[in-house]
């Protein structure tokens, strides 16, 4: 566009178009040389994980340059994943994570499109409170958390501590005010005539919300999926604080705990360890990377 | 909550008497389903998140015991430690120190992708965006491993330039600075996709109107671009202070507080406290230090989200 104005002005602006060319080449080089500068700070931690889990302990231990792997093996993940423990720690990490996403969805989905549809009586100050539970970080709450747990145990007779099923209760509150946020966004943005029509038709409100609602706003929940699995495979503090047995712990408390023994580490197993624990979220990112900035960019930026 | 209910759904009763009545009536009634639809949210959010939050306002105030009523002498206690104070000094530090680097580098790397040619954008997106994707209990231990005094591959690399070993998570400096790189490390990414969507919403004219002005590069990011992303920057800031601030895996994991306390945060000591030492009121004590700075910063934050509200 630029192009033809200038062009058109005659040769002493051709040179200034000249320049800003070359300008423009130059703020590309350099920006390509500086994110690549970036790119290294940033993936230095994963791909030396990698490195590591693909080293015997002797070549961990020896004087050698510690970027390279000199005599690849894969003897840290056959240890690794024919270990009990490790599979057991995974296990429960993909059973809690999966069973806390559909426990989200079914919580969310029904409250989102209640808030962003149908006006109640303090259905804007509730709204705002799903955004404000967001912000109670875990580490405000797993001392009463506990505490509560421990009562509830005493009186029922049910066993909660040092069982993973409590999680499956616990995780929710950080997974559900995030996924009704970004989701009361996604509603809010589907055109009323749709439903409206729906309404007319004689639909009632749930097959409204079956019928049109999920449809249409799949992409939205598709962030919400993943972002809600996200954060109960990475969770680490609820399952440090509530499980202790190793029968009971999740990915990344088994392996800061069992992995390291008193002072001893075994870096090449702790390493390979955290490489398949981190394993199934890049996964995911790498096939829905669109989905989850979606989410991330709606639930923080969106109204 | 019931009545208002029933209050709202005359209404509705008004219009639906037409169509006949009974419990499918009031079942289809707009208010009703409502109430049904979010009441399990709003279960959780007042048994799992409210009680406990009001469960250790009044956990703070008993005994180590928790048989007797001690009013605020836990409190009174802590302001006599010089831990406490130390830890928080420490979590203003580290929550200030890595916000500002993170929103640095966010905004920087942000334009810097921004540049290139939107097909490549995807690629690099995607590697820039990983250490958000890792989880930070994982990631940690790979830096925890990068530290290590004796093989560490820092240091290593280091030797070649003629800098002697760096006692990374031995030294109260060092300390402090390698917990803050690896929360710069982890959070940055975040802060590098706000403001890469931002920097998407900034309409192309007004650049354009800027450089046939004749602004420079530095007048064109002063007086353009932060403007128009001045309240994605804020909101991100205040939210990523928020979670720094509360932030529990990467310390526990790479110091565990040490060395000699230099390094715990509120979370990491309220867990040292209430959880290892198991001195329940006290570590409820200690985290609840946490709530005014994340309430003023829930504030600016609400004030930006309801005026976003109200403008859309």
């Amino acid at each position: 566009m630029s192009t033809l104005t200038i062009d058109k002005a005659g040769p002493s602006r051709k040179v200034k178009y000249g320049s800003m060319s070359r300008d423009r080449a130059w703020a590309l080089r350099w920006s390509y040389f500086f994110l690549v500068l970036f790119a290294i700070f940033f993936l230095t931690p994963p791909i030396y994980m990698l490195i590591t889990s693909l080293k015997s302990s002797a070549e961990i231990s020896a004087a050698t340059n510690p970027w390279w792997v000199f005599h690849p093996t894969l003897s840290n993940y056959v240890e690794l994943l024919t270990s009990n423990q490790f599979l057991r720690f995974f296990w429960n990490s993909s059973i809690i994570s999966i069973t806390v996403v559909i426990i989200t969805m079914l919580i969310s989905i029904p409250a989102a499109f209640a808030l962003a549809r149908m006006k109640f009586w303090g259905s804007a100050t509730l709204a705002t409170g799903v955004f404000l539970t967001y912000l109670i970080p875990d580490s405000l709450l797993f001392i009463p958390l506990f505490k509560m747990l421990g009562v509830i145990q005493d009186l029922t007779g049910i066993t909660l501590l040092n069982r993973w099923y409590v999680l499956l209760f616990i995780y929710p509150t950080l997974t559900v005010p995030f996924c009704t946020w970004i989701m009361i966004g996604y509603f809010a943005s589907i055109p009323k005539e749709l439903d409206e029509a729906a309404l007319i038709d004689g639909a009632s409100w749930l097959q409204t919300l079956t019928r049109i609602f999920i449809p249409v706003a799949l992409p939205g929940l598709i962030a919400a999926t993943i972002f809600a699995f996200t954060v109960s495979w990475a969770q680490f503090l609820y399952p440090l604080v509530f499980t202790t047995s190793v029968d009971q712990l999740v990915l990344p408390v088994g392996i800061t705990t069992t992995l390291i023994k008193g002072d001893v580490f075994n870096w090449g197993q702790i390493m390979t360890g955290a490489l398949l624990g981190a394993a199934p979220p890049l996964i995911i990112y790498a096939f829905l990377m669109d989905y989850y900035i979606a989410g991330l960019t709606a639930g923080a930026t969106k109204g | 909550m019931a009545d208002v209910v029933v209050e709202q759904g005359r209404l509705a009763r008004a219009a639906g008497a037409r169509k006949g009545s009974g419990l499918r009536n009031a079942l289809g009634r707009k208010s009703t389903v409502a109430f049904f639809l979010t009441l399990p949210l709003i279960l959780l959010i007042a048994l799992l998140v409210l009680y406990p939050a009001f469960y250790s306002l009044y956990l703070a105030t008993l005994n180590k015991a928790m048989t007797k009523f001690v009013g605020l002498s836990n409190f009174t206690f802590l302001f006599k430690r010089e831990t406490f104070w130390m830890v928080v000094k420490q979590s203003c530090i580290f929550a200030i120190t890595a916000v500002i680097f993170k929103a640095l580098i966010g905004f920087i790397v942000a334009h810097f992708v921004h540049n290139i040619p939107g097909k490549k954008q995807r690629k690099w997106r995607g590697m820039l965006l990983v250490p958000w994707v890792i989880p930070p209990a994982m990631s940690t231990l790979a830096w925890l491993w990068l530290f290590d005094p004796s093989y560490s591959a820092f240091n290593y690399t280091l030797s070649f330039f003629g800098v002697g070993p760096i006692p990374w998570l031995g030294d109260t400096f060092w300390a402090r600075f390698s917990v803050i790189l690896v929360n710069v490390w982890y959070g940055a990414p975040f802060f590098l996709i706000m403001y890469l969507a931002a920097l998407k919403s900034v309409p192309d004219q007004l650049y354009e109107a800027a450089a046939i002005d004749g602004a420079n590069w530095w007048q064109r990011i002063w007086y353009v671009t932060l403007p128009m992303m001045r309240n994605i920057i804020a909101i991100t800031t205040l939210f990523s202070l928020i979670v720094t601030f509360a932030n529990f895996d990467i310390v526990r994991i790479l110091t565990s507080g040490g060395p000699l306390d230099t390094t715990h945060l509120f979370a990491t000591w309220a867990f040292q406290v209430g959880i290892q030492s198991s001195d329940i009121p006290l570590g409820a004590c200690v985290s609840l230090f946490m709530v005014p700075i994340l309430a003023v910063a829930a504030v600016f934050i609400l004030r930006d989200v309801t005026k976003r509200g109200n403008e859309a």
